[in-house]
């Protein structure tokens, strides 16, 4: 299994391995909401945890189709399929990098870009801990919809379509949290909530993905 | 480590393309699956293999005894040929990578980038795979394909010792191998799709062609 980590976060590192491409993206929105929305600063810092959370959100989405697509395509899936390893841990490994190439630079990145839209004092400390938490749960979320997916040519709509509505819980807490926590109101509530949602999709959708992934390589 | 199938029916896209199977394939045993394009022998290695389950009939083997050498070799074009053998070495286990290396003729192309290889060499260095899985049952789907005659002649080679080191493998090929083997035609197994329609369809078409008649 740490073979296959390695493997992947090697894959990502070289080239067109997509190491970057989420926090390209991410880099761009933040550097564009400002100049859409003006520069107002007080409504820039009252939004910027949303935008933040909205655009780490989308940038994670971006990468989603390659958890599974590239090994599929290249035959990698079914010789891992009879390796002695179990499908769960390949699904778990496989969104853990997912998480170490996408959602780990973005959370890193957020508090800097922050700044970008005015970001007030505690909301760098907020936005790095909300994202910290709940990056994980959009990442296995992710690696779930691309089993669904895997089979088909061009997915990635599919992809979004079924991943989105699925992203939404974790949105709607991590944005609370951030911006209660910016606030300086008590963002324990919807933290909590959002470490739950983590916690549950870690622990069940390695199972629902392994049982989507060795129905499509039937 | 033997691998028995009884009355086994293999199907692909839920319909059924082998059916009535009954083979043993024993230790230090080579069995070679023929048949034309499109009778079914990918289905059933990959039905073998554990990949998808059989219509009906059992397979009784250790999924964990049994390695699958499919059409597509699973490489990575950006890993160095080393880094591509390697992985699959630590997937099993398996840390000397040397014999696969020598056993394919690899040495000289280690440090290279799959995705320079040629179609043979890549076809290799698939093969080469087999021998970091450390697992007695081999199961090959055309494994000859893009190889020259006397990378065939490594492959043989590779198989001879595998089987005179108590393995077995089962190989869908075209190609004589030269070597010493037993043959299954799958041809004589070829499932009746229109019997298992059942009736109703064919009095349908009879039907329908009586009112054009």
């Amino acid at each position: 299994m740490i073979a296959l980590l390695v493997r992947d976060l090697r894959l990502a590192m070289r080239a067109g391995g997509g190491f970057g491409l989420g926090l390209a993206f991410f880099l761009i929105v933040s550097t564009l909401v400002p100049f859409g929305v003006g520069p107002e600063a007080a409504i820039l810092s009252r939004i910027a945890p949303g935008i933040l959370w909205v655009g780490a959100l989308l940038a994670c989405l971006l990468s989603l189709d390659r958890i599974f697509q590239l090994d599929f395509e290249d035959g990698s899936l079914d010789l891992l399929a009879t390796a002695p390893i179990p499908m769960e841990g390949i699904v778990a490994v496989k969104a853990l990098a997912h998480w170490l190439v996408t959602g780990l630079p973005l959370t890193l990145a957020a508090p800097v870009l922050g700044t970008l839209m005015n970001l007030e004092s505690p909301g760098h400390y907020w936005i790095f801990i909300t994202l910290l938490i709940g990056t994980p749960a959009l990442s296995m979320i992710g690696a779930f919809g691309a089993a669904l997916t895997v089979g088909l040519k061009r997915g990635g709509l599919l992809l979004s379509l079924l991943v989105l509505p699925l992203y939404i819980p974790t949105l709607i807490f991590g944005a609370e949290a951030a911006t209660r926590g910016t606030a300086d109101l008590s963002a324990s509530t919807p933290l909590l909530m959002m470490a739950g949602i983590t916690a549950g999709s870690i622990a069940l959708l390695p199972f629902a993905a392994a049982a989507a992934l060795r129905v499509n390589l039937r | 480590m033997e691998l028995r199938v009884e009355n086994l029916t293999v199907a692909r896209g839920g319909v059924p393309v082998l059916e009535g199977l009954d083979f043993t394939l024993s230790p230090g045993q080579v069995l070679i699956l023929r048949g034309p394009n499109g009778s079914g022998k990918t289905t059933l290695l990959r039905t073998l293999a554990g990949l998808q389950p059989p219509l009906t009939g059992s397979v009784s083997a250790d999924p964990e005894q049994i390695t699958y050498g499919a059409h597509a070799d699973g490489l990575k074009a950006t890993l160095s040929v080393e880094e591509n053998l390697r992985f699959w070495a630590s997937v099993h286990g398996i840390s000397d990578i040397a014999p696969a290396v020598d056993g394919f003729n690899l040495r000289g192309l280690l440090e290279r980038p799959s995705a320079n290889l040629s179609a043979g060499q890549k076809r290799r260095l698939g093969l080469a795979r087999l021998l970091v899985t450390g697992r007695p049952i081999w199961l090959l789907d055309e494994p000859t394909v893009s190889l020259d005659v006397a990378s065939v002649a490594l492959f043989a080679d590779a198989v001879r010792a595998h089987v005179a080191g108590g393995g077995s493998a089962l190989i869908a090929t075209h190609i004589d191998l030269g070597l010493q083997a037993e043959t299954l035609d799958v041809g004589p197994f070829k499932a009746d799709v229109n019997r298992r329609r059942g009736d109703t369809h064919r009095d349908a078409y009879a039907d329908f062609d009586e009112a054009f008649s």
